[in-house]
């Protein structure tokens, strides 16, 4: 599903980012990315949501060469992953459902498509009800679900978490984990960075440690 | 220890037997349907794109109204240029039937021989007709059209010569064949000084051109004012949407897709400001009435001020929303090609 072949990233102020780094998520995978801050895991993360390009290696999504994307197809690759941040990430001045609802807006969904796809993914993360109510209305969890809800409404293939529960306490953190286990029951790729050590080694997936650039265990 | 290959160790848990993706999955490109469901969906689009961005730029309402107000006068400059020459050639059009010919006579040619004279010329195949004007006609007609009547009145004498106004047949629209004929007329011995319309009405005609391309590179540059402008506002509005923009762009929008509730943000910028800048030449227009009206009365002339006619209207509100959304596409296509998500 995801795969990393010997994938460098070097920035002109900063030098190498990212060194040699090579794995392979399969489909229905769920796994974990840590490491220290400026270890490297956002650049990753920013590698696969084509926001960065690589200098060396290769990275397939979906059989799909990213080095081979124009910059033009890059929106109709982001449609096949669910992104979902720290800080949520959310259109305050949108309403829940418009919020969850704009991937399948952009995807070009009909308006009782996009209802009907809306309001079975709020019922599932817990939020039917609230979709006429603003985000900051909202508490941390609450908001994070949305993007959560957001994130996999077109059903992606694969999801990519940056810190998902970084804004969250313990018990939010599990409950947010136990959904992405769900997403993965259906087949769904999950790759989560996280330096929730403790959530993580409760969670018993598989771990890729960045250190300097370079991916460790795996 | 750098691992190259993904390693599975018995505490991974990866489902046995992953179930395969559903279809719908694959739908990346755009969501199902008929070609008929795609054109319904991108029309409602439209127009919820259309009424959104007139939504926002209420919510903005005293910045909307100032660029509107800024665009307006320059739309209402170039509309008025437009009606300034639309009149002037009312006027040139009016002048245009008055190709008249005048003999002033010399001052020793009495009425009687100035009758003699008009019906000799009368005779002449391209005259249309000849007029007598008296001395004392002229007398009365310097008094009534003029400020001097009461200086004439102060002298002994009429000083005023007996004048012919001559009007050439309308066929002799060749310039060449008028001035043959004013220069038989200057040789003979009764005339003293021919004076010709046409002349100073070629010069109008003249300046009309030059006041014409004036007004094209004019109306031109305030045409890129306006383009500008809307540019520069849309350019504002994009940097205040940026992270919007940048949210957008990760949930996999295309450049069109953000871009076009902006390009109707353009549009509902130019048509406003089309409707005020109409406005604007409607008051222009009642203020300045009364006085051309005087003045018309002045030169005994049946010149009425004309307004924009209904298309001229529409005109005017339609290429101010066209250069509305132009003015955004302007700054659209390189703006949003390097707002990036970070």
């Amino acid at each position: 599903m995801l795969k990393f072949d010997n994938v460098c990233k070097r920035y002109p102020q900063t030098g190498d980012v990212l060194r040699g780094v090579s794995f392979h998520l399969q489909r229905g995978e769920i796994a974990f990315l840590t490491g220290h801050s400026g270890a490297g895991k956002s650049t990753l993360l920013k590698l696969i949501a084509l926001m960065e390009r690589c200098n060396s290696g290769e990275i397939c999504l979906d059989g799909q060469k990213l080095s081979h994307v124009k910059n033009n197809q890059i929106p109709y690759l982001r449609r096949k992953m669910g992104f979902i941040f720290q800080d949520y990430k959310l259109l305050h001045d949108r309403t829940i459902f418009e919020n969850v609802a704009l991937p399948l807006v952009i995807a070009g969904y009909g308006h009782q498509e996009t209802t009907r796809k809306v309001r079975a993914i709020l019922d599932k993360v817990g939020l039917s009800g609230k979709e006429h109510k603003f985000p900051l209305a909202l508490s941390g969890g609450e908001q994070q679900r949305v993007g959560i809800a957001r994130a996999v409404v077109n059903k992606p293939p694969i999801i990519i978490a940056d810190e998902p529960t970084g804004n969250l306490d313990p018990e939010l953190s599990e409950e947010i984990m136990h959904l992405f286990e769900g997403f993965q029951q259906v087949g769904v790729t999950v790759l989560i960075a996280s330096h929730d050590i403790a959530l993580i080694e409760r969670m018993r997936h598989r771990v890729l440690k960045l250190e300097h650039g370079q991916l460790f265990a795996g | 220890m750098k691992i190259r290959r993904r390693r599975q160790t018995q505490e991974v848990k990866v489902p046995k037997q992953a179930k395969p993706v559903r279809q719908e999955f694959k739908q990346n490109r755009a969501a199902g349907g008929s070609v008929k469901d795609k054109l319904v969906i991108y029309r409602d689009l439209h127009i919820q794109a259309w009424f959104c961005s007139l939504l926002r730029l209420g919510k903005t309402p005293f910045a909307s109204a100032i660029t509107i107000a800024v665009l307006a006068i320059s739309i209402a400059l170039a509309g008025s240029f437009q009606l300034l020459l639309i009149n002037v050639q009312q006027i040139a059009g009016n002048l245009e039937t008055s190709a008249q010919i005048s003999l002033f006579l010399r001052e020793n040619i009495n009425e009687n021989r100035a009758n003699i004279l008009a019906d000799t010329l009368r005779k002449n195949p391209a005259i249309e007709s000849v007029q007598v004007i008296s001395k004392e006609q002229g007398r009365i007609l310097f008094k009534t059209f003029g400020n001097f009547g009461a200086a004439i009145d102060m002298l002994d004498e009429n000083p005023l010569p007996v004048v012919l106004e001559i009007m050439p047949k309308n066929t002799l629209d060749d310039k060449g064949q008028i001035a043959t004929m004013v220069n038989t007329l200057k040789q003979r011995q009764e005339v003293g000084y021919v004076r010709m319309d046409m002349e100073w009405l070629q010069r109008l005609k003249a300046i009309m051109a030059v006041a014409r391309r004036l007004f094209v590179v004019l109306n031109a540059l305030l045409g890129f004012a306006v383009l500008f402008i809307i540019g520069n506002t849309i350019r504002l509005e994009l940097n205040n949407r940026q992270e919007e923009i940048m949210i957008t762009k990760l949930v996999g929008a295309t450049n069109g897709f953000i871009a076009t509730p902006f390009v109707y943000t353009g549009f509902w910028i130019g048509f406003f400001a089309g409707v005020l800048a109409w406005f604007i030449v409607a008051l222009l227009m009642v203020s300045l009435r009364i006085p051309v009206e005087v003045l018309s009365s002045n030169y005994n002339g049946n010149f009425h001020l004309l307004f924009l006619s209904v298309g001229d209207s529409i005109k005017l509100i339609f290429i101010s929303a066209l250069l509305g959304m132009l003015g955004s596409c302007l700054v659209l296509f390189n703006q949003l090609k390097n707002t990036n998500p970070q």
